[in-house]
Formats: C-alpha cells, sequence, structure tokens
C-alpha cells in the first residue's frame, strides 16, 4: 500500500486515471484502501428526471448505483438504497442550490454537487464537489486551453458541539490539468493534485451551510494560489535552473 | 468495484510494471522501481520489466554518465547506440560499456574504425562539437553536449550527403527540495550536396516535478525547422550554433511567456481568483437564495 501511495505521487498526474487502474489490477486485495486514498478525476452522469449533470463519488454510491442531488433518485434505479434523512436531505438541497450559484460566480461553467449525510447523531459530513472543464471546446470562456480539467472535492466532517457551536474538519483535494498547444511555443502543459485540511470551531448561528461555504471557498483560493504561485513557479523556476534566461532572452521579454 | 477478478497472467503483469518505470519522472526511475519491485512482490518478473523499461527510459531521458577514468561524460541516446548496453563518445572516440538499470558506466573501450565517421564527417562533427560545447557551456549550468553522425558517416566529399544530430542534456535533481526537472534537445542536421544546403530539425522537451504535499508536473515540447548554406566545416558550425542558440533562447522566452500568461488568462478559465462579482461570494445572505427558491417553488407547486 506505501509503495502504491508512493508511484502514484510520482506519476504524472494526467495519468492518475491509467495508473490507479493499474494498481487495481496489481493490487486486487487493496481495491477498497486505494479508492479511498487515491483521488481520481471526478465522473459525471446524468438525471434522468431533469436532464441535469451530477457527480459520482463513494458519497452518493450504493452498490453499483449513483444517488442524484436533484432527484433525490437512484441512477441506474435502486431498490432500498441508502438515503439522507429528511432533515440532511433539506439541508444538501439548500447546499445544492446556493453551492450551484457560488460554482457559477467562481467557475463560469462546470458542474457541482453536494452530497450529506449523518454519522451519528452529533455529527453529520458534507461532500461538496466541483468539475470544470475549461478547455476551448468545453466551457472555457477564454478558449486559451487545448485542455484544461479542474476537479475539486471538498469533504468536511461537522460535530456539533456545545453553547452554539461547532468543529468543522475540511479536507480538499484540487486535481487540474492544463495544455495550451500553438505554433510559436509548442506544447506547454501542467498537471498536478494537492490536498489541504482546515479544521476550525465556529458558531452555528449563521447556520452550517454558511460557516461550510466560508471555508471552502477560502480553501479553494488559497489551492487556487499555491498551485499558480508556488507550485507552477517551483516547475518554472526548476526551468530556469536548467537553462537560465540569457541577457538575450531578458531583452526579447518586454517588462511588464 | 473490483468486477474483473480474472488472474493477471505475467505478461501483463510485467507490461503494467513497465509502463510505470517509463512513466517515472525525470532522475525518479530509481525511486519508482523500488515501488514496482515492491508491489510486484516477484523478484524474476521484476527484473525482467526493469530490463526492457530501463534501457528505452535512459535513451529518452538522455541521460548521462561519468565514464571512469576521468575521461568525462557520456550520453544516452539512441543516435549513438552500439549494442542495448554500449554508447559511443565521439569526443574521447571510447565506447562506453553501462549496466542500464545500475545506470552507471562500467567500462569504456576505444571505438573501432568502423564504428566511427570518416575524416571528411569528422572535420565538421568536430567543429560543431566545438561550437556547441562552448554555447552549452554559457547556456546550461549542467548541461552536456554531444554530437554524432547519424547518416553516412563514410561520405568522402562534398559531393555526399550525410547527417549529424546535436545533442543537449541538462537535468538538475534536488530531491531534497522536493524537485526535479530535464531539459533535453535534439537537432538533426543533413548536409545536403545537391543544394549545398544544411536543413536543419529541432525537437526541444522540458519537464519538471515539483512534489512537496502535492504532485506537479510541467512537460513541455516544441519543435521547429531552420536551414543554412554548406560552407567550410568552422563556419558551418559556427552558423548551426548560432541557429541552435536562437532557437533555444526565443522557446526559453515563448515557455516564460507562457508561465506568465498562466494567472490572468490560461488559468482564469479553469477557476477565477474572485467571483464574477469581484467580491467574496455572500454566504451570510444565502437565506435570500433559499428564499427566492421558496417562493418559486410555492408558485410553481400552487396550492
Amino acid at each position: 500500500m506505501e509503495a502504491a501511495m508512493g508511484l502514484m505521487r510520482r506519476m504524472p498526474p494526467r495519468h492518475s486515471e491509467t495508473a490507479l487502474s493499474a494498481l487495481l489490477t496489481l493490487l486486487p486485495h487493496h481495491s477498497s484502501d486505494l479508492l479511498s486514498q487515491v483521488d481520481q478525476p471526478l465522473q459525471a452522469l446524468c438525471d434522468v428526471d431533469n436532464g441535469k449533470e451530477f457527480i459520482l463519488c463513494e458519497y452518493n454510491r450504493d452498490a453499483d448505483s449513483y444517488r442524484s442531488p436533484w432527484s433525490n433518485k437512484y441512477h441506474p434505479p435502486l431498490e432500498d438504497g441508502s438515503m439522507p434523512s429528511i432533515e440532511m436531505r433539506k439541508l444538501e438541497i439548500e447546499a445544492n442550490e446556493v453551492f450551484t450559484i457560488y460554482r457559477d460566480q467562481y467557475y463560469e461553467g462546470g458542474i457541482s454537487s453536494v452530497y450529506m449525510w449523518e454519522d451519528d447523531e452529533e455529527s453529520f459530513v458534507g461532500c461538496f464537489l466541483i468539475k470544470k472543464d475549461g478547455s476551448k471546446t468545453g466551457h472555457g470562456r477564454r478558449g486559451f486551453l487545448q485542455e484544461g480539467a479542474w476537479d475539486a472535492i471538498h469533504v468536511i466532517e461537522v460535530r456539533l458541539e456545545d453553547e452554539g457551536t461547532a468543529s468543522y474538519c475540511l479536507t480538499s483535494t484540487v486535481m487540474l490539468s492544463l495544455t495550451t498547444d500553438n505554433n510559436t511555443a509548442g506544447t506547454f502543459s501542467l498537471s498536478g493534485s494537492i490536498r489541504r485540511q482546515m479544521k476550525m470551531k465556529l458558531s452555528v448561528a449563521e447556520g452550517h451551510l454558511c460557516n461550510m461555504g466560508r471555508m471552502i471557498e477560502e480553501m479553494e483560493s488559497k489551492l487556487r494560489n499555491s498551485l499558480d504561485q508556488v507550485y507552477f513557479g517551483k516547475t518554472k523556476e526548476m526551468v530556469c535552473t536548467l537553462r537560465p534566461p540569457s541577457e538575450v532572452g531578458h531583452m526579447k521579454l518586454p517588462e511588464k | 468495484m473490483a468486477d474483473d477478478e480474472v488472474e493477471l497472467s505475467d505478461e501483463q503483469k510485467k507490461e503494467i510494471a513497465k509502463w510505470f518505470l517509463l512513466n517515472a519522472p525525470a532522475g525518479e526511475i530509481q525511486f519508482v522501481a523500488k515501488d514496482v519491485k515492491k508491489i510486484l512482490n516477484d523478484d524474476k518478473l521484476y527484473h525482467e520489466a526493469a530490463s526492457e523499461a530501463f534501457p528505452q527510459y535512459n535513451k529518452s531521458h538522455m541521460i548521462s554518465l561519468e565514464m571512469p577514468g576521468l575521461v568525462g561524460d557520456v550520453i544516452i541516446t539512441p543516435f549513438n547506440e552500439l549494442e542495448e548496453n554500449e554508447f559511443l563518445d565521439p569526443r574521447t572516440t571510447q565506447v562506453a560499456i553501462i549496466d542500464n538499470i545500475k545506470q552507471v558506466c562500467t567500462a569504456v573501450r576505444p571505438a573501432l574504425d568502423e564504428e566511427l565517421p570518416s575524416a571528411y564527417v569528422e572535420d565538421f562533427r568536430c567543429a560543431v562539437d566545438e561550437e556547441i560545447t562552448q554555447y552549452v557551456g554559457e547556456a546550461y549550468p549542467k548541461g552536456v553536449c554531444s554530437v554524432y553522425c547519424v547518416n553516412g558517416k563514410d561520405a568522402e566529399g562534398p559531393e555526399s550527403d550525410f547527417e549529424l544530430a546535436v545533442v543537449i542534456s541538462a537535468s538538475r535533481h534536488s530531491p531534497q527540495n522536493f524537485c526535479n526537472g530535464s531539459w533535453r534537445s535534439t537537432w538533426n542536421i543533413e548536409f545536403k550536396s545537391d543544394f549545398q544546403s544544411l536543413e536543419i530539425r529541432g525537437k526541444m522537451q522540458v519537464v519538471a516535478h515539483y512534489f512537496e504535499e502535492g504532485n506537479v508536473q510541467l512537460d513541455a515540447k516544441h519543435e521547429c525547422n531552420d536551414s543554412t548554406i554548406l560552407q567550410a566545416p568552422e563556419d558551418c558550425a559556427v552558423a548551426i550554433a548560432n541557429i541552435i542558440r536562437h532557437h533555444e533562447a526565443e522557446y526559453l522566452a515563448s515557455l516564460e511567456t507562457s508561465y506568465s500568461n498562466l494567472p490572468d488568462t490560461t488559468f482564469k478559465d479553469l477557476r477565477r481568483k474572485l467571483p464574477v462579482t469581484r467580491t467574496l461570494f455572500p454566504w451570510h445572505n444565502t437565506s435570500q437564495f433559499s428564499l427566492t427558491r421558496d417562493i418559486a417553488k410555492e408558485l410553481g407547486v400552487g396550492k
């Protein structure tokens, strides 16, 4: 298992699906561990009731079916598929609607799904998912990307505490890949995945959704920022270590 | 989830192991090999996979190995391969005998006459090598380079065609900083007597892997063409080195442009820094959204 996780940290992120399925075939007895520990690009299905797409994950899966947050029905249909409680379902409906607006404002497209379920009486878990195809042929507004994918997975555990507070533990993963391709610069491709955790104790006066949403928004901005500044920056530093920009190179680049 | 319970054949396992080895980032195949070996848990099978994957990996990554006896480095490329474990170093006219899996050069032997180009070709090769070595020394802090004759090595005079390949390889491994990377470029130069011209085809590839608490990889490639006229060896060499220098500097500049375009253009198509409204999302007002929804719903349902 350790070796398998070691490999996943080294394989090109854009091949993570292939790498995971290769590991699953080599280590069938570790399949549940692998599936729960290795993040893979998100898949979506179309809700037959209303034509809206929803995202698949372990949290809305029962047997081989997945529950849509829009119609609350399993696809393909499943007798006695597990359902959230009425209260959880209410929160889930609200979260899906609000998160749709959030997603649209930040992503200008894409798909989102939220799933809620209770752990025990004092705690519940919410899973917020976003999938965006930013390529020219997908939802890329500006058309710069030959290929571009962003998958975000936010799992947040909520535990009710005393005096109107709750503790929130958020684990977020972002997987992305982007490729630009043109005659003068050739193919330029960056891909990566990072995962971070954030814990907070907050008053529930404004409601759980408000707290969860703020944490997710802050986390997404942090992840985006560190991918952009730190991770991509480090690869750029590496390029410049390999071949430092010469005087000529500098002169050709207009200073901004 | 595992619906295919069929036992894998050894051949399939070996193919999977090779896939992992060949996809190892620059400078990381030994780490990948350690994990693959553990997962396969079958030394014989691992060895078979490794002995097929390593030679391929070493050549495609154009790794350089130190030759014993302080004669310098040999680059492992498809252009100078005599046997799977024998690579010619034209500069020293030595043949390096290597261990592909350990990635070391174990011995050297003098090259045979038939393994070396004719004196006519060698004049050009040697002149180009000298110019490129100077350029690489200036442009790449840790670069190595070599020039091979890949076609028509027995050409005896200006009426015959031949082809040289310039290889430049620079890599940097700093696992303590969680970062590895490599720059590889190959330039094929066809000397065409008919047209008294040199046709130049270049391929550049840069990869980088940063893996502190994450896994982010850059993979960039570019190809280009150019040409110049056939002249005396020294003049040709200067012209070739200038062309290579020009294209590589330009490519580096275009990589920098790609990076500087990231935050505001390219990345924005994945996720914006701020919402379209340019203010943080009004989570405290979400009741508004639900309110409108409730009204809509009530109207829609219509009692």
